[in-house]
């Protein structure tokens, strides 16, 4: 288990770092930006559960993923909000826009329930 | 506008900010894959689209180019969303069918093109002479 962890830690680590270079060497800011949102943690953590539970595990994993994009749109919609905010560090700004989120998030997967997509 | 290769925003950024993204970005993954564990992959899979990176990143943004600049990252970021639910609903799609490179590449090549056409879209006209 902790030597899983400990192989999740370091390819997602890597993995993020990549992307982000990437962004890095890329302007304007609004094109940069988009490797904010790479599929850097998916990648990671996809190819293990391939190695690993095969996959049917995979696409469940990947449906769940639709899910959590669209609180990722939610987040970066908050994020663009709440950094506009002078009055708001901007550290402060990104980090409670998390709650946008799991927020979405949660909203998601109870539609998802309701509709008797989960399996 | 197109899109510019601008190696110089490199040698802004300092080692241990790398290593902070480094940290954000391996906590993340393994925290990923522990929600998998315990919650099962209907819960572990949301994780995979987590905003792990953007905090940090926009942090750095502003402090090495300012606010304005923090936003249009933020903006790029809730653009690129829109790949990541393509990147996801590919490998949805193909996991059952396909061998896994085949997958992961397909699927980051629908990241990657779904994520351009739609900046050109939205921003590749605005930002001309920016």
């Amino acid at each position: 288990m902790l030597a899983e962890l400990a192989v999740r830690f370091i390819l997602g680590g890597l993995i993020v770092s990549l992307f982000s270079v990437t962004g890095e060497l890329w302007k304007p800011k609004t094109f940069s930006g988009i490797f904010g949102a790479a599929p850097s943690v998916a990648l990671a953590s996809l190819a293990l559960t391939f190695a690993k539970q095969g996959p049917p595990v995979v696409a469940l994993l990947a449906r769940s993923m639709v899910i959590g994009s669209v609180a990722l749109y939610a987040y970066g919609a908050a994020c663009v909000f709440a950094t506009k905010q002078e009055s708001w560090p901007v550290w402060l700004a990104a980090l409670s826009s998390w709650l946008a989120w799991f927020a979405a998030a949660a909203a998601g997967l109870g539609a998802s329930a309701a509709l008797g997509a989960r399996p | 506008m197109r899109p510019k290769l601008d190696p110089n925003g490199l040698q802004k950024t300092k080692a241990w900010e790398y290593l902070v993204r480094f940290v954000f970005g391996g906590v993340i993954t393994a925290l990923a894959g522990l929600a998998a564990k315990s919650w099962g992959p209907v819960i572990g899979g949301l994780f995979l689209a987590f905003p792990a990176i953007l905090p940090a990143s926009l942090t750095l943004v502003s402090q090495h180019d300012g606010r304005r600049r923090a936003i249009d990252a933020a903006r790029g970021g809730r653009l690129g969303s829109l790949g990541l639910m393509a990147f996801a609903g590919v490998v949805w799609m193909t996991a059952t069918r396909w061998p896994p490179v085949a997958v992961l590449v397909a699927a980051t090549i629908a990241w990657m093109a779904i994520d351009g056409v739609l900046w050109a879209i939205r921003y590749g006209r605005k930002e001309q002479g920016s």
